[in-house]
């Protein structure tokens, strides 16, 4: 049964809905494969096991009864351990919640389980999604399928590495300035930021709460619009949640496969987001895809978005601020962990201190006390507030290019994944990595990241940026899924399938240190 | 708790100005809380109104009470405010531990209500006018109960539980302007204050408005100013003072022992202080300066509100008469001496009064009756005494009184019935057979033997000594077995006196 796992999710749905397979079947396939090759990788950091294959029996048993399910009903899904889920525990990735199991599930978890996918697990994570490699966890490093010595980035590098080495069709990320998109850009995978307020926030545990935004990771532009149409809509939990209805992205990737669907699109391309900074094969890849995209009939214009240049910057503003409020709440008092002061009296303060130290990792407290001096009294103007206005700036330099073209693209990263340790030691080095990422969440708009080959110098995945004016997702799915379709053509293959294999193998050689 | 030294509060008055300002929390009666659909009630089970927002749990969002938002516009309204076009919540950054989230919910610079004005009326009849600066929503904190202690303060306590069915009850904070001017009326202004700002919430329904229970607390800043000096004082905030007579009292306390440290050359610390109602003193909180830092920032997640102009209009046309004019008018209507009407108003009676009078009976009976007989009932019950009849029965009741079937004391033993279900007065009346004997007949048989049985009284009566009658009335009264008119009976007596043979 392993031929399962190598299966996107569309093909794992028919297979299910016909009752060729069971969803026990293509449980226990990807728990076997979990098994294989997930000691060595380690993108879970919890595996459902039992509770998963009980499920799929569930699933199976109404199949059989005849009820009408999803069509997605059956299959498994990989859950980025920011989303609370009630049968498993919740970290973020931080020491601080170690083995708490939240009483509710997150509003997307919920979808989820009413649309009868599988949950595998809870997938690896920078701590509290702060990182672009996913070496911030507390739990240790999850490897790139591609090369193991390498980021599979972050901060959902679990997910995008799960995904990437078919442990799971389908995973959820939350991307706050590239969580989603970079770490499938260097893994090989898909993956999408929605507009801001398109999927609930209910039960994602926030970093940003105006930059974040969960959304969905798979192997192929189809298979991630199936996901969306599962976790997006309105949710009167969330208050920023939009409220008009959605249209069906299936339907807007599989618009995306028929011939011209590229015709006359104007495709627009960012002056700042290319050049200096980006690797060579990076950009080769980008350019390749473009000619391409002029074959298919579309239209490439440059354009400009001047105020970018001072995203990543505004972002480091924005960003710390509301996550000091929003880390707040990790004390002690109410879940997780609690640990006493080593000398002084156990007051609440000295408690709640003492956890803080112990439980937060040192790039949770450097944004922590970034983001509480940014909004002192006195420096509030300087930092946060001028931040907000270059927000408003991008938002309108987005506007500005949105009047002259249907849908932007850059490089999704400006490098292919990089090895570990590289930049852990040079904070700035690893947040100017999210340059390309970081304007869709400061302005709200939806990005997705597809792969578009592999860098000649090293091998390594390259991903594309495609982003929509805000509510426009659906756009993304018709262009990226006629993108995909014109790029596996001309190589003959998909990404993916040019990974390279895991086998137990590596996985014991690896713990002997071998590799 | 050392005491502090006092001066004199006249002296206080003479080398000092005193400057006052309120913050006053009103917490709303809403079925829900603030930000979550937790219900929002009182003595449930400790956590057991809790979910993962009001928890402040990972992943919890908020989401807005429209109809918090709706008192909170009819409260600015009924406050004279301007009610904001574009208003939004801001984060207060803070840790402690009845703060589920570490920071509170409230407004910062864009507030729901702001600039109004209430004019209240002090005992001697001067108008105060207060300027409202500010009127903003906010969620409270849970309650925190400190164990092991002597005093059930944080000093010297063990442990300390907390409990969260608070946390996230919508509250509005009034803030007034600095009052100046106020002089020696300062405690009563206060005082006055806080009771009209409860009686408009009350009068609204916006709130339970019960002080006792913490429905209305209040902060208040109270900076002396020396004669003649244009600079104003340093300010302490004593918190929550919470009844209408500590007010007061911490008002004047503030001022006395301001006035002494400023006398022997101290200086006023800027701070919170606690209240102690037994002891009626303040005493030293933690130190508050104005660069206090609470990271204020817009809420991420809520989108601002903007309240429609039609809305709000229409929420105007639901605003009650005011209060303090409403109590104008009625004394009025009813005629009620000051002290009579203040009787009522101090035990919560003018809507029982008025209801009593709407069915039927004199503003003075109902007055007599729910003061005097039901105040007492419910006292020894332990109960308000609009819960143990309606203005109806009793309207009903005083009716009886009033046509003669019933006297005050067969009344009483009526609106025994009444409490204890027994039905209408007039039912309770016939069941009982409590009508008083108002067949002359039977009284004159009685009288007649009464007369007869005592001659030495009967010849009292007859040479003009009309009160040796009382003997003879007594006598009836009991073999009527308090059934009868003792006015009547006592006409009859003397008739009766007068020819009997």
């Amino acid at each position: 049964m392993t031929y399962l796992t190598k299966l996107s999710a569309a093909a794992l749905r028919d297979l299910l809905i016909s009752q060729e397979v069971s969803a026990v079947e293509v449980t226990r396939a990807h728990l076997d494969h979990i098994s294989a090759v997930d000691t060595d990788l380690h993108a879970f950091l919890h595996v459902a096991g039992d509770d998963a294959l009980a499920t799929a029996a569930q699933i199976d048993e109404r199949r059989a009864a005849g009820e009408t399910l999803n069509p997605l009903a059956g299959v498994p899904i990989a859950i980025k351990d920011v989303l609370a889920t009630q049968d498993m525990p919740t970290t973020a990735g931080s020491r601080i919640l170690e083995g708490w199991v939240p009483p509710y599930d997150a509003t997307v978890v919920a979808r989820l389980r009413a649309a009868g996918l599988v949950p595998l697990g809870k997938t690896n994570m920078d701590e509290f999604a702060m990182g672009s490699s996913t070496e911030h966890s507390a739990y240790g490093v999850t490897r790139n399928p591609w090369d193991r010595d390498r980021i599979p980035g972050g901060s959902g590098g679990g997910s995008a590495a799960a995904v990437a080495s078919f442990q799971a069709p389908l995973a959820l990320g939350s991307d706050t300035g590239g969580s989603i998109r970079q770490p499938a850009a260097v893994t090989g995978s898909v993956g999408v930021k929605p507009t801001y307020g398109g999927v609930s926030r209910y039960g994602a545990i926030a970093l940003a709460s105006s930059l974040d935004q969960v959304g969905p990771v798979s192997r192929t532009v189809y298979d991630a619009a199936l996901l969306h149409d599962v976790i997006g809509g309105h949710d009167p939990l969330d208050s920023t949640s939009l409220t008009e209805p959605w249209p069906s992205m299936a339907a807007a990737a599989q618009a995306g496969l028929k011939d011209g669907a590229l015709k006359g699109v104007r495709v627009g391309v960012i002056k700042e987001l290319s050049g200096d900074g980006f690797q060579a094969g990076v950009t080769q890849r980008f350019n390749e895809t473009l000619a391409l995209l002029v074959g298919a009939g579309a239209e490439i214009t440059e354009v400009s978005a001047p105020n970018f240049e001072y995203a990543v910057a505004a972002y480091y503003l924005i960003l710390p601020a509301e996550a000091s409020s929003n880390l707040a709440r990790f004390d002690s008092v109410r879940f997780g962990i609690r640990v006493n002061p080593e000398s002084g009296s156990l007051t609440s303060e000295h408690v709640m201190s003492a956890t803080r130290e112990a439980g937060f990792g040192p790039e949770v407290k450097r944004r922590i006390i970034l983001g509480t001096y940014a909004l002192s009294a006195g420096y509030y103007d300087a930092y946060y507030g001028s931040a907000q206005k270059v927000r408003t700036l991008i938002q309108r330099d987005f506007a500005s290019a949105f009047s002259q073209v249907d849908v932007l693209v850059s490089p999704s990263a400006p490098t292919t994944a990089f090895k570990f340790g590289e930049k852990l030691d040079d904070p700035m080095a690893m947040y100017i990595n999210d340059v390309t990422t970081i304007p869709a969440n400061l302005a709200g708009v939806p990005g997705m990241s597809i792969p578009i080959g592999l860098a000649p110098e090293d091998g390594l995945p390259v991903g594309l940026q495609i982003m929509a004016p805000a509510r426009a997702d659906a756009r993304l799915y018709t262009v990226g899924a006629a993108i995909e379709q014109l790029l596996e053509a001309s190589w003959g293959h998909t990404m993916l399938s040019q990974a390279p294999a895991l086998t137990p193998t590596e996985m014991f050689a690896s713990e002997e240190g071998a590799v | 708790m050392p005491k502090a030294e006092l001066m004199d509060y006249d002296k206080a008055l003479e080398l000092f100005e005193p400057v006052l300002g309120f913050e006053v929390h009103v917490e709303l009666n809403t079925k829900t809380k603030m930000f979550c659909g937790c219900a929002n009630e009182f003595g449930s089970g400790a956590n057991t109104n809790t979910c993962p927002t009001c928890l402040g749990l990972p992943g919890g969002l908020p989401q807005i009470n429209k109809k918090a938002l709706e008192s909170s516009i009819r409260l600015g309204l009924a406050l004279g405010c301007e009610i904001a076009e574009h208003s939004r919540f801001a984060r207060k950054n803070y840790f402690y531990p009845d703060t589920a989230k570490n920071f509170q919910t409230s407004q910062y610079d864009d507030p729901i209500c702001h600039d109004g004005s209430i004019t209240i009326e002090l005992e001697s009849g001067r108008l105060v006018t207060v300027e409202i600066e500010r009127a903003h929503m906010e969620d409270d904190a849970g309650k925190l109960t400190h164990m092991g202690g002597a005093t059930g303060r944080i000093q010297g306590a063990d442990y300390s539980l907390v409990d969260y069915n608070r946390g996230g009850v919508p509250l509005v904070e009034i803030v007034t302007q600095m009052i100046e001017g106020a002089e020696h009326d300062a405690p009563e202004i206060g005082k006055t204050y806080v009771a009209a700002i409860r009686e408009i919430a009350k009068a609204l329904g916006v709130s339970n408005a019960r002080m006792e229970e913490g429905n209305v607390r209040c902060d208040a800043n109270v900076s002396l100013r020396p004669r003649g000096s244009n600079v104003l004082g340093t300010r302490t905030e004593t918190k929550n003072v919470n009844s209408l007579r500590s007010v007061e009292r911490a008002v004047r306390y503030e001022i006395q022992r301001q006035a002494a440290v400023l006398h022997s050359g101290g200086t006023i610390t800027q701070e919170t202080r606690h209240w102690h109602e037994d002891t009626g003193i303040t005493s030293a909180g933690r130190p508050k300066s104005d660069a206090d830092d609470y990271r204020y920032f817009p809420e991420p997640d809520l989108l601002p509100m903007a309240p429609s102009r039609e809305w709000v209009e229409e929420l105007r046309l639901t605003l009650p008469e005011p209060p303090a004019a409403r109590r104008k008018r009625l004394q009025a209507a009813w005629g009620f001496v000051n002290l009579e009407f203040q009787d009522v108003v101090n035990s919560d009676l003018l809507d029982a009064v008025e209801a009593t009078v709407a069915a039927g009976a004199s503003a003075q009976a109902a007055r007599k009756w729910w003061t005097g007989e039901i105040a007492r009932l419910a006292n020894v019950a332990g109960v308000a005494g609009d819960s143990l009849v309606t203005p109806v029965q009793l309207a009903a009741l005083i009716g009886l009184v009033e046509a003669g079937t019933l006297t005050d004391r067969l009344a009483r033993q009526v609106l025994e019935g009444v409490i204890a279900g027994e039905g209408t007065p007039a039912e309770v009346v016939e069941s009982r057979g409590l009508a008083v004997v108002s067949d002359d007949g039977a009284l004159i048989t009685a009288i007649d033997a009464a007369l007869l049985g005592q001659p030495d009284v009967l010849a009292k009566i007859r040479d003009g000594k009309v009160q040796a009658a009382g003997a003879v009335i007594g006598a009836v009264m009991k073999a009527m077995r308090g059934q009868a008119d003792a006015a009547r009976v006592r006409e009859l007596v003397l008739e009766r006196a007068a020819t009997i043979e």
